[in-house]
């Protein structure tokens, strides 16, 4: 964390509103607190929310961040989750590193509100970049202020001490040594360095850019690990909520009387709410189904196909985060003009373990279990619906089944807490499938406008870019291009109210799998017009060193041949860029031209991801990036009519499997000297685009709307 | 209407007093308090709470517990014996092949079935034989080499 962007370093208690002025906007981010200014008066409200989040920064003692227990253990404090992205393994890593323990002394104690620093939650592809750092650094003056405590307890000055294994000994005799244990005997250590100590080079490494096997391995493999849902506490109830059939709908008339007839359930009204309680779960959903309501739902006409003109319809008018040069004199200098529009269409976060949560009520006080990304977020939403203050409310997280950016939101915490004040017992809410889906805050349907431009000689002398409704990461341009405009209208997940039929939200590189779907095809499209070879032509308008590097590494490793495009081979490549991480993607894929079918057949996939923690961790991040992303390029849509999803079930929203699965290489580019990036998510953002530029390359028709169904394709090869 | 139905999971004999509509998933879950199978989605399509009834993989959220009557059950819990890993368990670990965890008991007591069935199943025997369970965080391509790695025998048991 970056200490001057910190603007009350070292406060401690919750300062009040009265803190704050009144035009100041604090937005807390991980890495800092920065200043906003508001055009309007802030609200009570918002002084409200400020005045509880402004306390909540990283702190800066490292005791925050570890522990060294009595038996030698060290426990590892972060906000931070773990869904699968691997971080419990290399937050570890790095820890161990800088500490001088091994890998496996170290306990990682995640997302428990009342142990952990305050973390803004598990989502950008942040945890690495950006609470690496400070965990790295608490580990390192851990380690010097360990030293200063053996040199007194030696008498051996501190320049004769090294350390390893968490142990300090005596350079010149090792016999005589101390453990970390024997020096802290398992108390916090209050004694701090007046000088931070640097962080280890990466020649000093030990573990950190070592390939390490997850660590919670054996606890999954064995069915051991637990999640939300596998939490039992005495006297629980299951509870299942009445879900409208679709969004915007209203109850009308409900009937109870055959609910409340199931032997030992318990039936809540309240308000808009309505639940069934049992202490098994299936006997609560039976005596759901037994619920007789009447509900009325809003006219509406919109479905997947009108989605985009509608979009396109109530589109805000833009603002421009990129420019430079003249468009004018970009088309004037056109040998050829391109106007093209891409589509996407919403997707599911689906992770296999759909949104769960406990909460258990003690007097005044609240525990919660929740499959959340933001667990701090989980403790101010609950606390404020049970009017407590946050402090009495400690949210726990146990392993989450997959994220994705869907567990940002939590409504199913506030729902079982709502309903264990009611009922007066502990209560799961554990949302169904079909809940899961309907409840999503699917990615968004957005649109991509882009006017484009190729002089004789080939190069790109105008690029005119209008994202619609995607939101903003990943939809500037990174080649060389004098004349260009990007505008984003409307942000991903805070459109203006009629502008989705239904919640949108932030879906694993928000924005980017649409932005970078769009530009790519465009280059291609242009690369073709130039009859150049999609590579070169990339080459040739890249000024940036390093996405030179890993196209040319990959191109390589891939065994790509130049040749203009469509050459018959099925041969794609696409680039991007995502949570400062460099993506080269390229695909073979068959298309068959009779059922449209797409078998993708082989992918490597390469990344420049700086200074890598894990290898082993990025590569399975990478693989499984290149596997989720062909659901969105080749299947993955949702239908639906109005706020009513038609999907609901895996049986119509098919996400990708076994019999899918391309060969898949990874390549990543260890670049040792430039601070690590993000892992979780950047290879996901180029497999619509690579696999889009495979398709025409194998068969010289363009899908420009994802997922390229076998509809899709078969409607392109009857166009042509 | 419940009924006194007895089976064995995990070597083990139970007896419960339990409606025999119940769905098996829900009596290990809750009655029997065995969590590491999963409800996915309901409906037999994602394979989260597949567990093996006499040696042979069933969805367990679409298996009436009245259906088990008698039969021997086994759960990711009951996979290793005393203690020890089996065999897929450790090649799940040496491959790193899962990553959220979610998906991973139904994964290995399918891929157990399917080895029983066929112990040494081609690489196209495993894809089809693993295909209707479903990983939303795209952990296959390791979990078909782990599979594979025991089917060769370089995985025994611990």
């Amino acid at each position: 964390m970056k200490k001057g962007q910190d603007l009350k370093p070292g406060s401690k208690g919750k300062p009040s509103a009265g803190d704050v002025t009144r035009r100041e906007f604090l937005k807390i981010t991980g890495s800092g607190i920065f200043v906003f200014f508001m055009l309007g008066d802030a609200s009570l409200l918002v002084q409200d929310s400020l005045a509880r989040r402004v306390s909540k920064a990283l702190p800066h003692d490292f005791n925050a961040f570890l522990r060294i227990q009595e038996d030698g253990r060290v426990s590892c404090y972060t906000g931070k989750i773990e869904m699968g992205q691997g971080v419990i393994t290399s937050l570890a890593q790095m820890l161990a590193d800088e500490l001088d323990v091994s890998h496996e002394a170290v306990d990682m104690v995640m997302g428990d509100t009342d142990l952990c620093p305050w973390d803004m939650g598990t989502f950008g592809s942040r945890t690495t970049r950006f609470f690496g750092p400070p965990l790295r650094a608490a580990g390192a003056e851990a380690r010097g202020v360990l030293l200063e405590l053996a040199a007194e307890h030696l008498k051996i000055p501190v320049e004769r001490l090294a350390t390893a294994s968490g142990m300090v000994f005596d350079k010149r005799d090792t016999k005589s040594r101390v453990s970390y244990a024997q020096l802290t005997r398992g108390k916090r250590i209050d004694r701090h360095l007046s000088e931070p100590p640097a962080l280890k080079k990466p020649s000093e490494f030990k573990i950190m850019n070592r390939p390490a096997l997850r660590t919670d391995a054996l606890e999954k493999v064995t069915g051991r690990a637990k999640y939300a849902g596998d939490i039992r506490v005495p006297g629980m109830l299951y509870a299942k909520i009445l879900r409208l059939p679709s969004h915007g709908a209203r109850l009308i008339d409900v009937d109870l009387s055959r609910a409340e007839r199931v032997p030992g359930i318990r039936v809540v009204l309240d308000g808009d709410l309505i639940a069934v309680l049992h202490e098994y779960p299936d006997v609560a959903e039976e005596a759901l189904s037994q619920i007789q309501a009447k509900f009325q739902s809003p006219e509406s006409g919109l479905d997947e196909k009108n989605i985009f003109d509608h979009l396109l319809r109530v589109a805000p008018q833009g603002e421009v985060v990129a420019r430079n040069g003249h468009l004018q004199k970009g088309e004037l200098a056109a040998k050829t003009v391109f106007e093209k529009t891409y589509l996407d269409g919403y997707v599911a976060h689906a992770p296999i373990e759909p949104h769960t949560a406990m909460v258990k009520m003690e007097g005044k006080r609240a525990t919660v279990w929740a499959s959340a990304q933001t667990p701090f977020r989980v403790q101010s939403e609950v606390a404020a619906e049970l009017g407590l203050p946050e402090e009495n409310v400690r949210v726990i997280s146990p392993y989450v089944g997959g994220g994705f950016g869907g567990k940002t939101r939590n409504l199913q915490a506030v729902e079982a807490a709502r309903l264990a004040k009611l009922s007066g017992r502990p209560v799961q809410v554990a949302w169904s499938r079909e809940e899961e889906f309907f409840n999503d805050t699917f990615r968004p349907a957005a649109v991509v406008k882009i006017k484009s431009a190729i002089t004789e000689g080939g190069r790109i002398s105008l690029w005119d870019y209008h994202v619609y409704f995607a939101g903003q990461r990943g939809s500037e341009h990174f080649y060389d291009i004098p004349n260009h405009r990007t505008m984003i209208h409307g942000s991903g997940w805070r459109a203006a109210p009629g502008s989705h039929p239904f919640a949108t939200g932030a879906w694993r590189a928000p924005a980017n799998n649409t932005n970078t779907f769009a530009r790519e095809s465009q280059m291609d499209i242009m690369a073709a017009k130039a009859a150049m070879d999609p590579l070169e032509f990339r080459m040739k308008h890249l000024g940036n060193g390093k996405m030179k590097r890993l196209l040319k590494a990959a191109a390589e490793r891939f065994g790509w041949r130049p040749a203009r495009a469509p050459s018959g081979r099925g041969y794609g490549v696409a680039c991007g860029t995502d949570a400062g991480t460099l993506v080269a993607t390229m695909a073979e894929v068959r298309v068959d031209r009779e059922t449209g079918q797409v078998r993708v057949k082989r992918v490597l996939c390469g990344q420049d991801m700086g200074l890598c923690i894990n290898p082993e961790g990025a590569r399975i991040q990478m693989e499984g990036c290149v596997t989720m992303g062909l659901g969105y390029a080749l299947k993955e849509d949702i239908h639906f009519r109005g706020g009513k999803i038609l999907d609901l079930n895996f049986d119509t929203y098919e996400i990708p499997r076994f019999s899918w699965l391309p060969g898949i290489e990874t390549l990543i580019i260890d670049d040792q000297n430039a601070s690590p990036q993000g892992g979780g998510e950047p290879a996901i953002i180029t497999m619509g685009a690579v696999i889009a530029n495979a398709i025409f390359d194998a068969l010289r028709v363009r899908v420009f709307q994802l997922p390229m169904t076998p509809e899709r394709i078969k409607e392109a090869l009857g166009a042509a | 209407m419940k009924e006194k139905i007895q089976f064995k999971v995990n070597d083990r004999p139970v007896e419960l007093d339990v409606d025999p509509n119940r769905m098996l998933l829900w009596v290990l879950r809750t009655d029997l308090g065995l969590t590491g199978t999963k409800y996915g989605c309901g409906q037999s399509h994602c394979g989260a709470c597949t567990v093996l009834v006499n040696n042979g993989a069933v969805r367990s959220c679409q298996t009436p517990v009245k259906d088990v009557r008698g039969q021997e059950v086994l759960t990711i819990e009951g996979l290793g014996s005393n203690g020890r890993l089996h065999p897929l368990q450790k090649a799940f670990m040496a491959q790193d092949a899962l990553q959220c965890g979610f998906c991973t008991p139904g994964m290995i007591m399918n891929a157990h079935a399917l080895l029983l069935k066929n112990p040494r199943p081609s690489p196209t025997e495993i894809l089809e034989g693993m295909d209707d369970n479903l990983c939303r965080c795209g952990s296959h391509t390791r979990i078909v080499r782990a599979i594979q790695a025991v089917a060769e025998g370089k995985e025994r048991r611990a």
